[in-house]
């Protein structure tokens, strides 16, 4: 899992907490991610999967801990943050392509107004992102035009675009029909493949067992329970893990 | 009819001005109208006060006492002058008062704009590491004056007519001062009043259909 010889964690969250008004939503939260691992997050509804994703990129503050990533702790603000919004990917659920420019200046625009790459140069590189996904014959079309998973495919991308250290899927498939969902798993396999250090919400236990090292799961804020996805899906420890597996099992 | 025509050179040349004074008034407003709108939503409460102040204040005071203030306040007695000429030191003060009027009403726009564009969208450009200012710039304001051309043209429309008032900024060579002079010397006139109206109107009509029209075309499909 590290492979490129560096033994620290890409993130590290110590004693994480987080409030929305009186709801502590994330509570005493300790996570490492290694470089190149691919971990997945599953657990039930509302119990703080996508606030957990949404603070390793600081889209949502913490109110106690520490986050750590590549060695320091989150910036609060200003080009710092910026800066390490830059290097940790983000994928969510209902794409966010941004929708008044085309597919091509989706994936173009991170590296040419963030990283200050040429224009010729992003537009190469972007084509070729495309091209990895599937899409590179939609380039010039808007993200409306595009189908539910043809528009993540170009999230990932846009994401990929970036050179990220890291990418972050808030259950980048449960928004898209069901015959669109392999094409993006296929695209996050092959990721993951390549050696990208991933964090997925995602209830796709395919994926799971294909693509993640590990699976955290989530309920009521707190990290109850940890493992291989091949022992946590067929020798889950607690009661309440079992249960949740029960029901998207069943259905 | 024939007052009309002979007062016609004196009401045109006075149109040109309200035409004038509509070109400076829409550009600058609109320029102080989107400063307004990035101080309204800036995440430094400073600006978010003084903008939200500055546009309560405006919208609530009569146009004729803003360029009464432009005219009294700032020129007299604080000596903001433009130009050693009265005529065209007025022009520009009428011309600044009604744009900082109207920037007001641009302000409100976009950001009823603004507010149509998904949370999304500010995640998403914050996600790949754009800053605020520009995430604004290339991802949220694009949007939001797409989806508010067809109000801002009606915010154009209400200023172009708004230049009527110019003489309580003490400029009084628009049409509508023009007008009143000669209903002075001849007694009120209908053919001068509604040759008025027309020209208004050849101006605020097309204002209206191509504003309707770019908006259609703009539109953010989503
Ligand atoms: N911006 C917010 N303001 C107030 N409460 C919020 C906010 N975002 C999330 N919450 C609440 O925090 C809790 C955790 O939400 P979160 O979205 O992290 O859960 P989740 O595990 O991702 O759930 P789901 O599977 O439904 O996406 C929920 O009770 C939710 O209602
Ligand atoms: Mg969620």
């Amino acid at each position: 899992m590290t492979e490129n010889g560096d033994a620290t964690p890409l993130v590290q969250l110590e004693n994480v907490n987080k409030h929305f008004g009186s709801l502590h939503v994330l509570k005493d939260i300790n996570l490492t991610v290694s470089r190149g691992e691919v971990l997945v997050v599953i657990g039930p509804s509302g119990g703080g999967k996508s606030t957990l994703c949404r603070t390793i990129n600081r889209l949502e503050t913490i109110d106690g801990g520490r986050i750590v990533f590549d060695g320091n702790v989150l910036p609060a603000e200003g080009k710092g943050l910026a800066r390490l919004r830059s290097e940790v990917g983000m994928v969510f659920q209902s794409f966010n392509l941004f929708a008044h420019k085309t597919i091509r200046e989706n994936v173009t625009l991170g590296p040419t107004k963030v990283r200050g790459i040429a224009r010729d140069a992003a537009d190469k590189r972007a084509m070729e992102l495309l091209e990895r996904v599937g899409i590179a014959s939609q380039a010039d079309k808007y993200p409306a035009q595009l189908s539910g998973g043809q528009q993540q495919r170009v999230a990932i991308a846009r994401a990929l675009a970036m050179d990220p250290k890291m990418i972050l899927f808030d259950e980048p498939t449960s928004a898209l029909d069901p015959e669109m969902v392999q094409e993006v798993l296929d695209v996050m396999i092959g990721l993951a493949r390549d050696g990208m250090t991933m964090m997925v919400v995602t209830h796709e236990m395919g994926f799971a067992r294909r693509a993640a090292h590990r699976v955290v799961f989530m309920a009521d804020g707190q990290i109850a329970e940890e493992n291989t996805p091949d022992e946590f899906f067929t020798n889950a420890q607690t009661d309440r893990a079992r249960d949740f597996l029960s029901k998207i099992l069943t259905h | 009819m024939e007052d009309l025509i002979r007062y016609a050179p004196d009401l045109a040349l006075g149109f040109l001005e309200n035409i004038k004074l509509s070109i400076v008034g829409a550009i600058t407003s609109l320029i102080l109208g989107t400063i307004l709108v990035a101080m309204r939503v800036s995440p430094t409460p400073v600006l978010r006060v003084a903008g939200t102040f500055y546009v309560n204040v405006i919208r609530n005071t009569p146009l004729t006492l803003v360029l009464a203030f432009s005219a009294l306040g700032l020129s007299d007695q604080l000596g903001l002058v433009f130009s050693a000429e009265p005529r065209i030191n007025s022009f520009w003060i009428v011309a600044m008062g009604l744009s900082a009027y109207t920037a007001a009403f641009v302000c409100e726009a976009l950001r009823s704009g603004i507010n149509t564009v998904p949370l999304g969208q500010a995640e998403a450009a914050r996600a790949i590491g754009l800053t605020f200012m520009q995430s604004l710039r290339m991802i949220i304001l694009p949007q939001a004056f797409r989806a508010v051309v067809a109000p801002l043209g009606s915010v154009m429309i209400a200023m172009i007519k708004n230049t009527t008032v110019a003489v309580a900024g003490g400029f009084a060579a628009e049409s509508a001062a023009n007008m009143k002079e000669s209903f002075d010397q001849v007694g009120a006139s209908i053919p001068i009043f509604l040759g008025i109206v027309v020209a208004f109107m050849a101006v605020t009509l097309p204002v209206g259909w191509f504003t309707g029209r770019l908006a259609r075309r703009l539109a953010v499909a989503r």
